[in-house]
């Protein structure tokens, strides 16, 4: 082979290369997210990056995550699945592993290793609940309440069981309109110890004796749906305490000052991440394992906790988070995994409750009815 | 005559029977006529009514269990389950067998969803099952049935296994018998446990909530359509802006501002206690109960009362009203003898409309509905995003189609549907 022949030779090899590169990933990306504050702060932190990296890709948002579910059952029977990546709670992940509509990923191959060379699988640890579930954050669902309005004799709430309280916090609150969380506080409050209230819950005694707590302030209790709801009403003097996304109250205390105060005892984490639809093609599914690659690794998850009050999902991101970016103040005492504000937790049950959520769920409904 | 047969038939100018070659016309104009509107038919048919029927059949398909596990199915069919004893060493071969096969295909927990519906804990199971499975050594001599139990005691009862064979046939009862409170008994249908009930009441719910929806409106909308109908045409096109403004808002926006109307630091609350009509301690609860909804959804679907009131009043002639009372009626005996039974087909087409609208209601009762204001269509929804139990929705949703169109044919055989005007 001539010098001149082989430079030739390997331009076209490149080229075809560089060509056959492109070629294998789509060039369009539709992100699921779950909008508002949440989405933004997904946007900023690793999305915008990402297409700067990648001039040629363009991202499509759609705030569809609070359907996703039954969105993506519809459309992998319609035979058209138009999403790449979608953000979902963990207990939705899991749903979506089981019917198969979600992909499922191997995190020694297909997620970044953390900078000192820790695996992925090890990076995550405990947060990898499904095979089909990417985490980017720890969330939890936890109390809030307003000091003005509880009586000014009363001693400041530090546990959950203040929720229950009618005779020392009397006044209006908000609960969630689910069974989850709530059955547990409510188990706890009544005197069942921490390490067995998944056992009591299980029995149909232990059920009943958690809708009979429940049902002691369920005429003084407003129930949500929208966690954007207990804030409002809390800042309207409609409730005097509540419990919603630790977020929400983040964003209610620190950017907007209302006058709450956090009550983190027995606060409830639960994990956010993202799925990859089962089904997409291969140029899809390759630009959206190479987007997940780059949104959940170390530097990205903890630039995330920037724009929001949440904690990494991975342990090497912990040390990284720094100051809010508008308002400069640190982050990690507002995260709810600060070693402050995690002295009483629960992990979301996520295998019991995909097994009793469909029973307990029925029960509450007709308790809450009558 | 000429164009007569012996036989005695008219025939046309070809030779064939007129009536043949009359039939023979209309049909082709028919044909015609069907070609005219078949896109539009195609295209009902197609977006609308394949996908609902499609929707509906799921209330009773259950084709899940026995394409998962033929073999288990066919060799559970001579188990009994009143012996109280789990099924035979064969009965769990087969299950092995087939959840392999399904493991692999990850139909296993798919699986577990559905029978989950019916037996707290399945999902697991089949999870659990699934993954170790896959070690099973089938051919050795070890006994199956105790590698199974020794994955989940529960393969060691007979409530799985009864559960299986309960669903295992390809179409299933059980979505409305869940629908309406009931579930599959060793002895058929019987009634759930009343901690579990809740949708016969919803049903019931739903029905007296939107015909005092619908009363509201009545009663709102009457006055209101005959001032419209009875003014000079610039003053009433004026008003009529008013009663269209507002289609121009978002439902969202106007359910909201309900809630700050009638909450208790809301506006009304707080001008009565200004008024000194109501104590500061206590505020009256008038948000996220039966009350608020109403309120709420009344105001909502008004303009679907009031518009096809006003398009029926507009055609009654004010001469009639003017000739009864010249024949000595009383203002009253005029409105209610001569005008009121005139107008009637009006208020029929608006109560029709608002009623059916609201009996499928969603948003409004989730949002300002609170514990005793949600209607079945909250429970639907929440079947058909959260749960995911789309057989439970579709039955769900087919008793109410059932209703409304019972309604409907009740309506019609009393009232009589051609006595619905929606103009002219």
């Amino acid at each position: 082979m001539t010098p001149m022949k082989t430079i030739l030779t390997t331009t076209a090899l490149t080229f075809a290369a560089g060509f056959a590169n492109a070629q294998d990933m789509a060039k369009d990306m539709t992100l699921v997210s779950w909008g508002g504050a949440y989405q933004k702060s997904q946007d900023l932190a690793y999305v915008q990056p990402y297409l700067e990296m990648h001039p040629e890709v363009s991202a499509t948002w759609d705030s569809s995550s609070n359907e996703a579910v039954a969105k993506l059952r519809a459309m992998n029977e319609a035979g058209n699945v138009t999403w790449d990546v979608v953000d979902v709670v963990a207990s939705d992940a899991i749903r979506l592993c089981d019917e198969g509509l979600a992909m499922e990923i191997d995190p020694d191959t297909q997620l970044a290793a953390a900078p000192d060379g820790t695996s992925a699988a090890d990076d995550f640890g405990d947060l990898l609940v499904s095979d089909c579930f990417i985490p980017q954050i720890v969330y939890s669902t936890t109390a809030a309440y307003r000091p003005d309005l509880l009586p000014a004799d009363a001693p400041a709430p530090d546990s959950i069981c203040a929720m229950f309280d009618m005779e020392t916090y009397p006044g209006k609150r908000t609960l969630e309109k689910r069974p989850i969380n709530n059955m547990e506080w409510a188990l706890l409050c009544d005197g069942v110890a921490k390490d067995e209230v998944y056992d009591v819950l299980a029995t149909e005694e232990g059920q009943q004796r958690g809708l009979a707590k429940l049902d002691t302030i369920k005429d003084q209790v407003v129930w949500w749906s929208a966690a954007a709801e207990p804030p409002q009403l809390l800042a309207d003097g409609e409730i005097v305490m509540g419990t919603s996304y630790n977020g929400r109250w983040f964003s209610a205390i620190e950017e907007q000052g209302q006058p709450f105060k956090m009550l983190w005892d027995a606060q409830v984490f639960d994990l956010d991440g993202w799925i990859i639809p089962a089904g997409l093609s291969d140029e899809r599914k390759a630009r959206a394992l190479d987007f997940i690659m780059f949104a959940t690794d170390t530097q990205r998850l903890a630039d995330q906790a920037a724009y929001i009050s949440y904690g990494p999902a991975r342990a090497s991101s912990a040390p990284l988070v720094g100051q809010h970016a508008e308002l400069g103040i640190d982050m990690a005492p507002h995260m709810p995994t600060d070693p402050n504000n995690a002295k009483n937790t629960f992990l979301y049950n996520y295998e019991f409750w995909a097994d009793y959520r469909d029973d307990i769920d029925a029960k509450f409904q007709s308790w809450l009815a009558k | 005559m000429s164009d007569q047969t012996t036989s005695g038939r008219v025939l046309a100018a070809d030779g064939t029977p007129l009536k043949t070659s009359l039939a023979r016309a209309l049909r082709r104009q028919k044909l015609r006529a069907l070609a005219l509107i078949a896109p539009l038919l195609l295209f009902v048919l197609i977006t609308f009514i394949a996908p609902i029927a499609d929707m509906l059949f799921r209330s009773v398909e259950n084709q899940i269990v026995v394409e998962t596990l033929p073999q288990t199915v066919s060799a559970l069919a001579d188990w009994d389950p009143e012996s109280g004893d789990t099924p035979g060493e064969d009965v769990y071969r087969a299950l092995a067998a087939d959840l392999k096969i399904a493991a692999k295909a990850k139909t296993h927990t798919r699986l577990g969803t559905r029978l989950n519906y019916e037996l707290t804990g399945a999902s697991s199971l089949f999870r659990k099952s699934g993954r170790q499975v896959k070690k099973m050594d089938l051919e050795g001599d070890a006994s199956i049935k105790d590698a199974f139990i020794k994955i989940d005691k529960d393969w060691g009862k007979p409530d799985i296994w009864r559960t299986i064979q309960t669903y295992s046939p390809r179409y299933t009862n059980g979505y409305f018998l869940n629908a309406v409170d009931m579930q599959k008994g060793p002895d058929g249908p019987e009634a759930r446990p009343e901690n579990q009930q809740i949708y016969l009441m919803l049903f019931g719910r739903t029905l007296f909530m939107s015909l005092m929806i619908t009363g509201s409106c009545i009663l709102l909308g009457y006055p209101v359509a005959w001032i419209l109908a009875n003014l000079p045409a610039r003053s009433a096109n004026m008003l009529m802006i008013l009663v269209l403004l507002p289609f121009w808002t978002s439902l969202l926006v106007r359910t909201s501002a309900w809630k700050v109307m009638l909450q208790q630091q809301g506006v009304i609350n707080d001008v009565l206690v200004w008024l000194g009509l109501v104590g500061d301690d206590a505020r009256l609860v008038m948000i996220n109960n039966q009350f608020g909804t109403i309120v709420a959804m009344t105001h909502i679907l008004l303009p679907f009362m009031i518009l096809p009131m006003y398009s029926v009043m507009q055609t009654i002639q004010p001469t009639y009203l003017r000739a009864a009372k010249s024949l000595g009626a009383t203002n009253w005996t005029a409105f209610w003898r001569v005008y009121f039974p005139q107008s009637v087909p009006g208020i029929g087409a608006g109560s029709i409309l608002v009623f059916i609208l609201s009996i499928g209601y969603y948003i409004t009762p989730e949002i300002v509905g609170g514990n005793t204001g949600t209607f079945i269509s909250n429970r639907i929804a929440y079947h058909i995003s959260s749960s995911l139990n789309w057989g439970l929705a579709a039955a769900l949703g087919a008793i109410l189609l059932a209703v409304v169109l019972l309604l409907y044919y009740a309506y019609d055989k009393i009232v009589g549907i051609d006595n619905v005007k929606l103009g002219g």
